[in-house]
């Protein structure tokens, strides 16, 4: 956001006019790795794209689940600690249950004709939208860049990603 | 109530310069809707299936289709959409093709 203060004027408002209240960059960080963790930042940066925002994607932690060449397409929704779902504790951490909830969004979100995970990623990417992983990740997690997507456009560290983000919205999820 | 000319008509926008009746369309208003909100000019014949397809929805369905539907349905790549149309492909296409603005999230 852009503001405009006048240091001349005696009388300047204390609030700062907004002169451009648009958002034009958004940088978006993946930290978790379930379902319900990454989806919303797909939809997130899927849609700043759409309204012609420029978008990065920063994954990190658990997040690069979602550009894990081998688990993008089996990411899973929390049953366990998720009260959300209304369901017992105990019944979330039965065998299966995971999967079977996450099938059950998924076959829900088909109806609504929304993209899978691995689906949607890819799309993003052809939006024009940036997808880098975290470095520090990477190394912790002993992976190596064969073990991402293609569509990842690099590895990079922190530093990296704040000079990247400069001037726009930073969004953590 | 804001007005526009466009090739020589005066028609009926909303404050974000989508139009408020379609029907008041015509194909010669698109190059100068097209170059007021930052596509590339002049229009190509993928840009022409992309508002054709537009327009064709929403005279069906009574609204745009989607950034994604526009992928699977027009036949124009979610890639080479945002080359035709790098400010938002849907938003744009609907704005040039007459049509409101399309709402959906995906």
């Amino acid at each position: 956001m852009t503001t405009e203060t006048d240091s001349g004027a005696q009388d300047a408002p204390l609030i700062p006019k907004v002169v451009d209240p648009k958002i034009e960059k958004v940088s978006i960080i993946v930290s978790k790795g379930s379902f319900e963790g990454i989806y919303p930042a797909l939809i997130m940066a899927n849609g700043a794209r759409n309204e012609g925002i420029e978008a990065n994607l920063f994954f990190t932690f658990f997040g690069m689940d979602a550009v894990h060449k081998e688990r993008y397409d089996h990411i899973k929704m929390a049953t366990v600690g998720n009260p959300g779902l209304h369901m017992a504790t105990w019944a979330g951490g039965l065998p299966g249950a995971s999967a079977l909830m996450t099938k059950y969004m998924e076959k829900q979100m088909e109806k609504q004709d929304f993209p899978g995970i691995a689906e949607f990623v890819e799309m993003i990417s052809d939006t024009g939208a940036g997808m880098y992983a975290c470095l520090a990740s990477v190394d912790l997690f002993g992976l190596e860049r064969d073990d991402l997507i293609e569509q990842l456009d690099g590895i990079i560290t922190v530093g990296e990603f704040y000079d990247m983000a400069a001037g726009g919205q930073i969004i953590f999820t | 109530m804001l007005t526009k000319t466009l090739a020589g008509k005066t028609v009926e926008v909303n404050d974000e310069g989508f139009f408020v009746d379609a029907t008041e369309w015509t194909e010669e208003m698109a190059p100068e809707l097209a170059e007021e909100v930052g596509v590339p000019t002049p229009l190509t014949d993928q840009h022409w299936i992309v508002l054709k397809y537009m327009r064709s929805e929403y005279f069906e369905k009574g609204t745009g289709p989607t950034v994604r539907k526009l992928g699977k349905a027009s036949g124009v790549t979610t890639k080479e959409l945002f080359q035709l149309f790098p400010k938002g492909p849907a938003k744009l296409a609907a704005l040039c093709a007459g049509i409101p603005k399309p709402r959906g999230c995906i």
